[in-house]
């Protein structure tokens, strides 16, 4: 199999490929800690951290790991790696450590990196999987920070609250309230919203891709038909 | 004398989505009168912005999926999903409330599983329940009776100026519900929200759907099962545990059958053929599921009141009962029904 160019990985991992929007992998984390943009932005950074890991790693061992036992050694590859980071965010952000809970060691099971793992990194080179991880990583963690945005914003008119939960004492002053006075619409912040908000993001980039079909279809110059006559004699002028 | 060629059918009718949907609004007048004479006019207000925005919705739905506007908003079905979920909002619930409300009725409720008769919920539910669960606060200040004039009433419901304190009272299933130390007889007689069997004037709006529904019923826009299953279901429940006059008593079988959104429930909601069961049998189980949901949250529950809950929850299991409860086809023998071992 030829090895994709890093710009096709690119455009795979954010868009054409992307694993929440349209793998619709990894449903389990992208909706359970949504709920909020800093929540979300931890998990997101624990999942690439873990990917971009899994995937070199795997990539590295692929020569040597039997085919038929491929698939409990890449997940004893993602478990230790999961339980790294889990250690980690223990150490260093504790209380996220605490919202989080159950969901952190769930990475490992996270489908999108064993997907990751056994379909990408397990037939090509190091370098291209580590960014075929990060990319996807991004995707994910674009599309999980956005629902985690949104639904804050919907839910209590504010965007952005508790981040020195991740960023330290800095960041205790980052919340943006940008719509003063709000009742806080708590269906978007309960189970329902994420389904609610995912499909919706789902909906506008279906729509974003038919357009730019509709575009591309539109620029197409069409060629002509050239006539189909034989010439039997001479040339006409 | 030439005689114009006609097909058949020749007698046409009364039956088109138009026609019915027109019926069910004539039958709701009496139990729009009831609350409007026992809370004042927000509940028209409520009725009037409600059925603008749901118009507006769908038009705007219809317009983005190019499907013909004129053609489905005359359908007036939209129309009942908002006088519905009008009726089941509060009288001075504030102007956003009615717009979130009916916003999802009809843009997530209706139309995005594909417009009338495609929805597997109940939409004016479905948009009772959102608003229910997002803004608790709101959706429980339920008014005294005739405690609210016009000019404040409005003012409330637009947001210029707040009614003043105590306009809101708990209702009869409240008081019942979160009563622990009276008994029934102190509680009917200190407790203002409580009329002769049911709560005060509650009784008056649910004689007047009752009303409406058995013109309904008379016009034979839907068969009898799903109401009397409902209305049945209730009572056998309220009879069963009727602890007397007990503090810890959850009301009399009348109680019950007179308060809170039971009649209106039973009559306009139980009965919509699009999200209930299909065949006779199945409407009277969905029915009976109703009811039996009804009482088992009014009573042991989280909420006063629950036709919306229960409605939705057995809108879930409506295809599971159309499926066990599939009639015989004529000619047939009896179906089997469920897997067959080997298949």
């Amino acid at each position: 199999m030829a090895s994709p160019s890093y710009r096709e990985i690119t455009i795979n991992g954010l868009w054409k490929n992307n694993p929440a929007l349209v793998q619709l992998l990894g449903l389990c984390p992208l909706l359970g800690v949504s709920n909020s943009a800093v929540n979300a932005l931890g998990l997101a950074l624990a999942s690439a951290l873990v990917l971009i890991c899994s995937n070199t790693a795997v990539s590295l061992v692929r020569g040597v790991v039997n085919t038929a036992v491929r698939l409990p050694a890449f997940v004893m590859i993602i478990a230790a790696l999961t339980t790294c980071i889990e250690l980690l965010m223990q150490a260093f952000t504790y209380e996220l450590y605490q919202i989080l809970g159950i969901f952190i060691p769930l990475i490992t099971t996270n489908c999108v990196i064993l997907g990751r793992a056994d379909g990408f990194a397990a037939k090509h080179d190091p370098a291209r999987a580590a960014y075929d991880g990060l990319v996807m990583g991004l995707g994910f963690g674009i599309v999980l920070v956005m629902i985690g945005a949104l639904r804050e914003l919907l839910g209590t008119g504010a965007v952005l609250a508790n981040m020195h939960l991740l960023f330290g004492p800095m960041a205790v002053n980052w919340q943006l309230t940008l719509i003063p006075e709000y009742k806080g619409f708590l269906l978007a912040i309960l189970p329902p919203g994420a389904f609610i908000v995912l499909g919706l993001l789902i909906a506008c980039k279906n729509r974003v891709d038919e357009v730019l079909a509709e575009r591309a279809k539109a620029q197409q110059v069409e060629v002509p038909v050239l006539s189909r006559r034989v010439r039997v004699t001479g040339v006409i002028e | 004398m030439a005689l114009p060629r006609i097909t058949s059918p020749h007698a046409k009718g009364n039956n088109r989505t138009q026609q019915v949907m027109l019926q069910v609004l004539l039958a709701a007048v009496p139990g729009i009168l009831a609350v409007t004479w026992l809370f004042g006019i927000g509940t028209l207000f409520n009725l009037l912005w409600a059925s603008l925005c749901a118009l507006g919705f769908e038009a705007a739905i219809l317009a983005l999926r190019k499907r013909p506007v004129a053609f489905f908003l005359k359908d007036y079905s939209v129309l009942v999903t908002a006088v519905l979920l009008a009726l089941a909002l509060p009288p001075y619930a504030p102007w956003w409330l009615t717009v979130v409300a009916t916003g999802f009725a009809v843009i997530l409720g209706k139309q995005l599983y594909g417009g009338l008769g495609q929805n597997p919920f109940n939409p004016a539910m479905l948009g009772y329940v959102v608003v229910l669960v997002s803004f608790p606060v709101e959706m429980t200040s339920w008014p005294a009776p005739h405690a609210v004039g016009m000019l404040e009433g409005l003012q409330q419901i637009l947001g210029i100026a707040n009614l003043p304190d105590g306009w809101a009272q708990a209702t009869a299933l409240d008081a019942l519900k979160v009563n622990k130390s009276l008994t029934i007889d102190e509680l009917w007689t200190q407790n203002p929200a409580f009329g002769r069997f049911g709560g005060a004037g509650s009784e008056a709006v649910n004689l007047a759907f009752l009303a409406g529904g058995l013109y309904l019923l008379h016009k034979r826009l839907f068969t009898w099962h799903a109401p009397v299953g409902m209305l049945a279901a209730l009572a056998l429940m309220s009879l069963l545990f009727w602890n007397g006059s007990g503090s810890d008593s959850h009301g009399s079988p009348l109680f019950h059958l007179l308060t809170g959104a039971t009649m209106l429930g039973a009559f306009f909601i139980v009965t919509d053929p699009v999200s209930g069961a299909t065949s006779n049998l199945g409407r009277l189980i969905f029915g009976i599921g109703v009811g039996l949901l009804v009482y088992v949250i009014r009573a042991w529950g989280g909420y006063p009141d629950a036709v919306a809950f229960a409605v939705l929850l057995m809108n879930l299991a409506a295809p599971t009962i159309d499926y066990y409860t599939r009639p015989r086809t004529y000619g047939h023998r009896k179906p089997t029904r469920g897997f067959k071992l080997g298949e």
